[in-house]
């Protein structure tokens, strides 16, 4: 009964008049509607991945030993990734925090922290390049590569290509909130740009999370 | 918070343009963007006309007009395309969604006038895009508009190296363009109505709208990962579509630019038509939900009753909506399938006709024992009625695998798809013009006109597409550019009716002049038309100016207090209630509050 009478006052809340996501500014609803159009952009291109993977003919190289580095002698795999992950997911701390202190009103500190976010973000893009010239110069290119499967290079350019480009965008987008929180720009509102601008990074994230499972892991 | 979403509605700082620029190009206002979009895209279906001509002298005599067989293929690729994606979306969302998202709602405008602006100027270069493909070496693409590799990009297709890249590019920016403005569609639905305006009062033309903007955003991504991965394979080299048979075949690349890129090998063809009819099947639905919407406030209002099943008809379009994303391998029934697929997408596309069916029920039974008004957009949505079960009807021979397999490749699916989605969405557009227009520019069409108009579309497209189901019948193959002079297999009657559909289609096309004079000449001498000429009821007609000003409603919003379907209620004065018209209590008097049932 309860539950019931619970689920009829959500359809009486979103079938009302004005808003249907109560309190939920135009641009928070519009950036979580972008959200979920991109994710299908996502999943388009990891889907062909996977089908491209098990329809090719070739073998698919081994990713623990394309993706590894010689330290001091010994090949360590996946050692880049992960601290790219670990860079990026540092990043969403920092981003989460600075929406935090924004709803604070705490200025100074949210402003710091998106810069962090930032920071980050332009480190990730950074050993992201390194990834890249790193594989370019053993001979990966989008058309060939010295262990198997031509798609290889193919998918692992453009998926990370793609994602490496939100990455970038995103900290640009982070860049001018916070030249415009510092200048007072949204001082008349909650801050909740902050919160805008965290969900698009905070996606970023993911989708880099099932690029590194289905990319590096399988 | 929710609750001052209207005063900061009301109190929205509107960028108020100076100048001629700023009023009508670089504008802000929903309405001038609706126009823009609307002539843009009116402007480019006039090409695609002119390219369904040259086809059709083609096909009715072969070889007599110098046709070469790369225009002709040229011509049907581009007239698909063009007809799709930048007239028949474009229009729909981009000029009714414009127009009519914020006056039906009873908004000031969209969420955000400077993206929705960027959203068409965006659309302008997309199409600027496309129509440069003229003008690059080879010429347009010929691959036919679905544009399947490996012959889209192998030597040999017209526009194989640049034609291609301009189509393909043309629909990435297309897709950027619409998600700019689709956001604002759908944030503008959900998060800005009046006051009063509840989900389940909104006019269906906005239902159909909103689903079709929902699903342009999750179905047009696949289209664009397609078209970066077909440029990819043709400039880069890599081989995501391309099986190593298709270099052996040309012993070299088309479009390859990189050193070493001497061969493909391992692609999958079939990834990229999974891939473009996951766009492809929604697509039918984004270009017909908003019509389906459209028409049947057209069939209410002028058939003064109100529309039969109004929850029925909100159900069944967000149904539609669901089931169109699990249908569209039913496109690639001839490219072979497991067999259980085959059932699954079967049985999926089968059960679209039940909610599909529930609307043209209800349009039938809203028509039934109504007070009709034969005016020209009530001519046009009945007209919409009859051709889309007509087109409806056939789709469910080419639903089933069994039959489709033999009838995929010929006229039968020509004349199908022209009916369902081809024709009967035009004759919405063309009905929404007919009663929107006096909105947008205070006249009224002349109604000879309209009417001469009408009629020739209407017989003439039946004249067109009617004699297709037979040629399909008879094995007559679509896309082929040569019908009888070489190829004796051509039974006699096939030909002659080629030429008639030929003639046909002339007619049909040089009509289409008639409603663009009528157009232009109306907008100068048209008969004054009045605030609300056709005595509808939802919120676009009850702006305190007609047209509408920059920002739609003066000092405060409007306040909803009923449905959009209030036609002659029994008692009442006139035979239609405006939606913000108080309701009244038992004492006759208005009620303070807007009641709570719609």
């Amino acid at each position: 009964m309860a539950s019931a009478a619970g689920h009829a006052t959500i359809i009486r809340d979103w079938g009302s008049d004005v808003t249907t996501f109560k309190g939920v500014p135009w641009g928070k609803a519009m950036m979580w509607i972008f959200l979920l159009s991109d994710t299908f952009i996502f999943s388009c291109f990891l889907t062909a991945y996977m089908t491209v993977r098990t329809t090719t003919a070739e073998p698919w190289p081994n990713a623990s030993e394309v993706f590894s580095l010689t330290v001091l002698g010994q090949s360590v795999p996946l050692l880049l990734i992960a601290i790219m992950t670990f860079d990026l997911i540092t990043s969403s701390g920092t981003m989460a925090m600075a929406v935090n202190y924004g709803y604070r009103r705490d200025k100074k500190k949210a402003v710091r922290l998106i810069l962090a976010t930032a920071f980050f973000g332009f480190v990730f893009v950074s050993m992201q390049a390194f990834e890249w010239y790193k594989l370019i110069s053993e001979g990966v290119r989008p058309f060939k590569n010295n262990w198997g499967a031509e798609q290889f290079g193919a998918c692992f350019f453009m998926i990370t290509g793609f994602h490496g480009l939100h990455v970038s965008a995103g900290v640009a987008y982070l860049l001018i909130i916070a030249h415009r929180v510092h200048k007072g720009k949204y001082d008349h509102t909650n801050y909740e740009i902050i919160e805008i601008v965290g969900l698009y990074w905070h996606f970023v994230d993911l989708v880099w999370v099932f690029i590194f499972a289905f990319f590096y892991l399988w | 918070m929710a609750q001052a979403e209207i005063p900061y509605q009301e109190a929205m700082p509107l960028h108020d343009p100076h100048s001629w620029v700023t009023k009508y190009w670089y504008s802000q206002d929903h309405k001038v963007i609706a126009v823009q979009y609307g002539i843009t895209a009116m402007a480019v279906g006039l090409l695609a006309l002119v390219l369904s001509w040259i086809m059709r002298l083609q096909i009715g005599w072969p070889g007599v007009f110098g046709i070469e067989p790369a225009l002709y293929y040229q011509s049907f690729t581009m007239h698909g395309m063009i007809m799709v994606i930048y007239l028949l979306t474009a229009f729909l969302l981009g000029s009714f969604g414009n127009y009519l998202v914020p006056l039906m709602l009873g908004a000031r405008d969209m969420v955000f006038p400077f993206v929705n602006m960027i959203s068409y100027h965006v659309y302008l270069l997309s199409v600027i895009i496309l129509l440069a493909g003229y003008f690059v070496p080879g010429g347009v693409t010929g691959a036919g508009w679905t544009l399947y590799p490996p012959q889209a990009i192998l030597t040999g297709t017209p526009g194989a190296d640049w034609g291609i890249a301009s189509m393909l590019l043309s629909l990435a920016v297309f897709i950027v363009a619409f998600t700019m403005g689709g956001l604002n569609y759908v944030t503008t639905i959900l998060q800005a109505r009046t006051r009063g305006m509840t989900l389940m009062r909104m006019p269906l033309s906005i239902w159909g709208i909103f689903a079709a903007t929902v699903l342009g955003l999750l179905a047009f991504p696949a289209l664009f990962v397609s078209a970066v991965m077909m440029l990819l394979d043709n400039f880069v080299g890599t081989s995501f579509f391309m099986p190593a048979i298709s270099s052996a075949l040309e012993g070299g690349m088309a479009g390859g630019m990189i050193e070493g890129t001497d061969a493909y090998e391992g692609g999958s063809p079939l990834l990229f038509q999974h891939l473009f009819w996951f766009f492809g099947h929604p697509e039918v639905y984004i270009v017909a939900l908003p019509a389906f919407g459209v028409v049947s406030d057209l069939i209410s209002v002028h058939a003064r009753k109100n529309i039969f099943g109004y929850r029925l008809m909100v159900w069944a379009i967000v149904a539609i909506g669901v089931l169109s994303f699990i249908v569209w391998a039913h496109h690639m029934y001839v490219a072979g399938m497991h067999p259980y697929f085959g059932f699954f997408f079967a049985t999926t596309t089968l059960v679209i006709a039940v909610p599909t069916a529930i609307k043209v029920y209800n349009w039938t039974l809203t028509l039934w024992r109504a007070n009709i008004r034969f005016t020209v957009p009530m001519l046009f949505a009945i007209a919409f009625v009859i051709t889309f079960v007509v087109g409806g009807l056939t789709g469910l021979f080419l639903g089933n695998v069994i039959v489709d397999v033999p009838l995929s490749d010929t006229y039968f699916v020509v004349a199908h798809f022209h009916m369902v989605m081809g024709v009967a969405p035009i004759l919405v557009i063309f009905g929404g013009i007919y009663h929107w227009y006096p909105k947008i520019t205070g006249r009224m069409l002349n109604d000879t006109l309209g009417r001469l108009h009408f009629w020739f579309t209407f017989l003439g497209t039946y004249a067109i597409y009617f004699p297709m189901h037979y040629l399909g019948f008879v094995g007559v193959p679509r896309r082929y550019y040569d019908h009888g002079t070489t190829s004796a297999f051509y039974p006699e009657s096939a030909q002659f009716l080629d030429k008639g559909i030929s003639v046909a289609a002339f007619i049909v096309g040089a009509a289409q002049f008639l409603f663009i004079a009528n157009l232009v000449v109306s907008y100068f001498r048209g008969k004054p038309a009045g605030d609300n000429p056709w005595e509808a009821t939802s919120l676009e007609w009850r702006t305190p100016q007609t047209p509408p000003v920059h920002g739609n409603w003066g000092d405060k919003l409007p306040t909803v207090h009923r449905w959009a379907y209030d036609f002659s209620v029994p008692g009442a004065e006139q035979d239609f209630i405006p939606q913000d018209v108080p309701r009244e209590g038992a004492d006759g008097k208005p009620q303070e509050k807007g009641a709570v049932a719609s």
